[in-house]
């Protein structure tokens, strides 16, 4: 694994790797160790495009932890902003000599382009593209649900995941089905046919454009954010006929089986796509993902360049 | 480049068939038979070569005025003559836009200028292409560049008021509406051709029915108004069947299919390379294969290159930031030729009907696409039948180098274009 | 199931079951007289296995003593100073006994000790995880050619070697049988 651009650059195994890796860097982080060596002289740069203060932040903890030298590098105030192309900036990040870019770009296929066009040699991690993926936020999902779900397990046969909302735009969505079903959990979508994809039916991923029948099966499920933008287009009709037919409130999450969880990547828009009471209640294990947000990073930025070169 | 007495081609291949010598005098064929006596000629040893008619492309962006840094006049028709066209049709889309006579004839005049090949503009259809009112039609067809083809081409004439009228306009002259089938408002912020493939790779999708809901309404808009509709570049199984149903009901529709279109597929998207972000996009195999058919059984008309110089930036860059558009003429014929060779009933006739003959009869050049015949202008392109090339963008004689056959071994090779008599290209080089 | 591998040339069995079995119980003899009992002792193995040799040991001192003594694991991966020797390593797990480090007398337990470059990482990780009163080194195998001023306090055979060879600990936890064999690289 020299990059970490899509889920499906990853094979089962490697995904297993990520999350075993995870599960060990928890455990030397409870007993106390705050601050791992590994990176130590490495240089970790995130390059955001798009304004993601959390993920940044769960990044360059994550990079900080395990010592490695951070550099932010975000559109707001330097070249990329004044029009630099990003390949430019791909070549002066590797002058610089940046071993790891986590990049996070508003146009699909940045991070791809990245890895795979020459313009640097530097292990390239995808911190979402577009509507394309976004692979940790996978990954830390998986993590958080394999930690109170299958806790000594590795793969995910027999969980059924649920994941709810905006599908056609969401890279959360893409990066979850894509991982979750290769670990072996079943995944239904559920969300108005205005927010899925064509071709969505040959996802490995069951469709369904009602919430509340669904809800019973559910092991996990994941409230996908309604995005801003989308509210004032024609995808559906008003914000309240959404949150209606498909935000999460106590009487829908009364009905999921008594172990579930309830996740989201954040931001939420409470009273949205989940009630605040939802979102704080004993279910949620919302905090939590972010979390292991930093953990699974850190797993993440560990595999790909804390050991020497590749063959 | 005058060769005052002549030309003998000897032991050429007409339309791939019967081995004869050519005789060439004063820009007319003289003279076809075997082991012809040369009477002091220019011999042009043509062994195992094919000779067709000179090709014509109804579609090809010059990109002057106002992009001379993507391509000029002088570069497109050096460019068209290496791929084996004697004419070729300059989209209206330039800066400022073709939608004046003053342009038409400036662009006309640069290529005379350049003297490779015939250079016909294309004029727009709206002011600007903007879509809001017609432009100046018929002072275009009557200016000096004798304008018949008109298109808003990069842009779909969408109002369907305005296409009927532009429609009903150029009967005047028996001109000829190029649309470009895009419905704009189901094509926003597209990328590439929607389906499970645009899905997979967040990009925003294209579909088919963007392009299918144009070209029907247009085949109707035709029909009702009796004019004459020509669809540029159709990329999907649906247009194919679409244009057939209206030959079949004797509506005056004809279609090109680009190259590109015929030989790639979507599948090259997957690496995000934006050499294949093309307008209309790349569809599936299934489309690829209609195309094919559609082409050689002649639903589709004619092959157009929809060639689209860009310079390196516009393509070396974020996909979504990327600009629309491959290079098409100096590989047109090898792609052509590797994408139809094995389809049923596809010869070296049919080559010469969809590249040749008919564009020209589309586009009202009628010195061009004339049959190898004696009495006929010596508009005469020469290929090696046998031969394969490695594409090398940066060989092209085209100011770009944004093709999506880099690397790629196409077979045949144009070796030399005879224009009214003259070589424009002698093995494989132009002339100087 | 498996069979015993017979020695070949290229492969040579220097202790089999009984010396293991002997050497750690002789090692736990000498942690108990050392340290005069069992008293905040904390056993570490490093894995993978160091961690069973630490609980083999840890149940011989019990029948010394009577007394049970904390076992734990301590991966180093994240702390050596090699790592770019190669891609990075899986890692093992970290448990570090309830009642934790500080003030405790703990005896790292590895199965070789050569370089000495993973017990330094290991001395680095117990500084992370708390302030141990003392910390000592047992190994099942010494095979020398030290890169660091680190040595072993409980040593279960000296083993002279070359650099070309290879020395491999087998316990039956991991391996299925206790030997350690030399094998020529």
């Amino acid at each position: 694994m020299k990059h970490l651009v899509s889920v499906a650059d990853l094979t089962k195994t490697e995904a297993i790797r990520i999350l075993d890796t995870a599960m060990q860097l928890d455990q030397v982080t409870e007993h106390g160790a705050k601050k791992l060596p590994t990176l130590r002289g490495r240089t970790v740069v995130n390059l955001f495009y798009e304004d993601s203060t959390r993920t940044r932040l769960s990044f360059e903890l994550a990079a900080k932890r395990l010592s490695a030298d951070v550099i932010t590098f975000s559109a707001k105030g330097s070249s990329v902003s004044k029009g630099e192309s990003l390949k430019d900036t791909a070549l002066t990040l590797q002058a610089m000599g940046a071993d790891a870019v986590i990049i996070r770009h508003f146009a699909s296929g940045a991070a791809h382009q990245m890895a795979h066009t020459g313009w640097i040699k530097a292990h390239i991690i995808n911190a979402g593209d577009g509507t394309h993926e976004h692979p940790t936020q996978a990954l830390l999902d998986a993590y958080t649900i394999r930690r109170h779900l299958a806790p000594h397990r590795q793969d995910f046969e027999g969980l059924t995941v649920g994941i709810v909302g905006d599908v056609l735009h969401s890279r959360v969505a893409r990066s979850n089905i894509g991982l979750l079903s290769a670990l072996g959990a079943k995944v239904i979508v559920v969300g108005p046919p205005t927010l899925m994809p064509v071709g969505v039916e040959e996802w490995p991923c069951e469709i369904r454009y009602q919430l509340d029948d669904s809800l019973p099966e559910l092991d996990a499920i994941m409230m996908l954010r309604v995005q801003q933008e989308r509210m004032n287009g024609s995808f559906f009709p008003s914000v309240e006929e959404y949150s209606r037919e498909y935000g999460l409130n106590r009487i829908r999450a009364s009905r999921l089986p008594d172990h579930a969880v309830v996740m989201h990547p954040g931001p939420m828009n409470r009273g949205v796509e989940i009630t605040a009471e939802v979102a704080d209640g004993h279910r949620s294990v919302i905090t939590e993902q972010v979390a292991n947000g930093v953990i699974v990073r850190m797993a993440v930025l560990y595999l790909l360049i804390g050991g020497g070169a590749h063959d | 480049m005058t060769e005052p007495s002549g030309i003998l081609i000897q032991q050429a291949l007409l339309y791939g068939e019967s081995q004869v010598d050519i005789r060439i005098s004063h820009g007319v064929i003289t003279e076809i038979g075997a082991d012809l006596e040369p009477r002091g000629e220019e011999i042009t040893p043509a062994h195992g070569r094919v000779a067709l008619p000179a090709f014509v492309d109804l579609h090809t962006h010059l990109r002057e005025p106002g992009r001379e840094d993507a391509e000029t006049i002088r570069t497109g028709s050096q460019a068209a003559a290496l791929g084996g066209f004697s004419a070729v049709f300059a989209m209206a889309n330039t800066a400022p836009v073709a939608d004046t006579a003053g342009v038409v004839e400036q662009v006309f005049r640069l290529g005379q200028e350049a003297g490779y090949v015939d250079v016909f503009p294309i004029g727009a259809v709206t002011v600007g292409l903007a879509g809001e009112r017609l432009a100046e039609m018929g002072a275009m067809a009557n200016s000096a560049a004798h304008v018949r083809v008109f298109s808003d081409d990069g842009n779909c004439v969408s109002d369907p008021l305005l296409m009927r009228r532009a429609l009903e306009y150029v009967k005047t002259f028996g001109g000829v509406i190029a649309q470009h089938a895009q419905e704009p408002r189901l094509t926003e912020g597209a990328q590439m051709n929607e389906g499970e493939l645009s899905g997979l790779l967040g990009l925003t999708g294209w579909p088919a029915v963007a392009e299918e809901s144009i070209i029907a309404r247009d085949i109707l808009l035709a029909s009702h108004v009796k004019s004459r509709l020509h669809v540029c570049h159709v990329s999907t199984a649906g247009s194919v069947e679409l244009i057939k149903w209206a030959k079949s009901h004797g509506i005056n529709v004809t279609a090109e299919v680009t190259p590109h279109h015929l030989l790639l597929t979507e599948d090259l998207v997957r690496n995000y390379d934006p050499v294949y972000k093309v307008n209309p996009p790349l569809r599936t195999n299934a489309d690829v294969m209609a195309l094919r058919k559609g082409l050689a059984e002649g639903t589709i008309d004619i092959v157009a290159t929809d060639h689209a110089p860009h310079p390196h930036e516009s393509k070396d860059c974020e996909w979504n930031y990327a600009a629309f558009g491959m290079l098409g003429l100096e590989t047109a014929l090898g792609a052509v030729t590797l994408a139809m060779r094995d389809q049923v009933g596809w010869n070296w006739h049919t080559l010469a009907q969809r590249m040749s003959i008919t564009p020209a009869n589309i586009g009202q050049a009628h010195e061009h696409g004339r049959p190898l015949e004696v009495g006929e202008i010596a508009n005469i392109v020469l290929i090696d039948p046998i031969a394969e090339r490695i594409i090398d963008p940066n060989k092209f004689a085209s100011i770009s180098r944004n093709s999506p056959y880099a690397s790629m071994s196409l077979p045949t090779v144009v070796t030399d274009l005879i224009r009214r008599g003259q070589f424009i290209v002698r093995g494989g080089e132009l002339c100087a | 199931m498996s069979t015993h591998v017979p020695a070949s040339p290229q492969q040579r069995v220097v202790a089999d079951q009984s010396d293991i079995a002997r050497a750690l119980r002789r090692i736990a003899h000498e942690i108990v007289e050392n340290l005069k009992g069992s008293t905040d002792l904390v056993l570490l193995g490093i894995p993978s296995r160091g961690v069973p040799l630490a609980q083999r040991i840890a149940f011989n001192i019990a029948d010394i003593e009577g007394t049970s003594v904390p076992v734990g694991s301590l991966d180093v991966t994240l702390f050596r100073d090699d790592l770019r020797i190669r891609p990075a390593k899986a890692l093992a797990r970290t448990e570090l006994p309830i009642g934790g480090i500080d003030g405790k007398t703990v005896v790292l337990v590895d199965d070789v000790l050569y370089s000495g470059r993973t017990i330094r990482a290991a001395l680095d990780a117990l500084n992370e995880f708390g302030r141990p009163k003392a910390v000592q080194l047992a190994v099942l195998v010494d095979r020398g050619h030290r890169e660091l001023p680190i040595r072993a306090d409980y040593v279960g055979k000296n083993l002279p070697t070359s650099h070309v060879e290879k020395v491999s600990v087998e316990i039956s936890e991991i391996d299925e049988f206790d030997q350690v064999v030399i094998r020529e690289s």
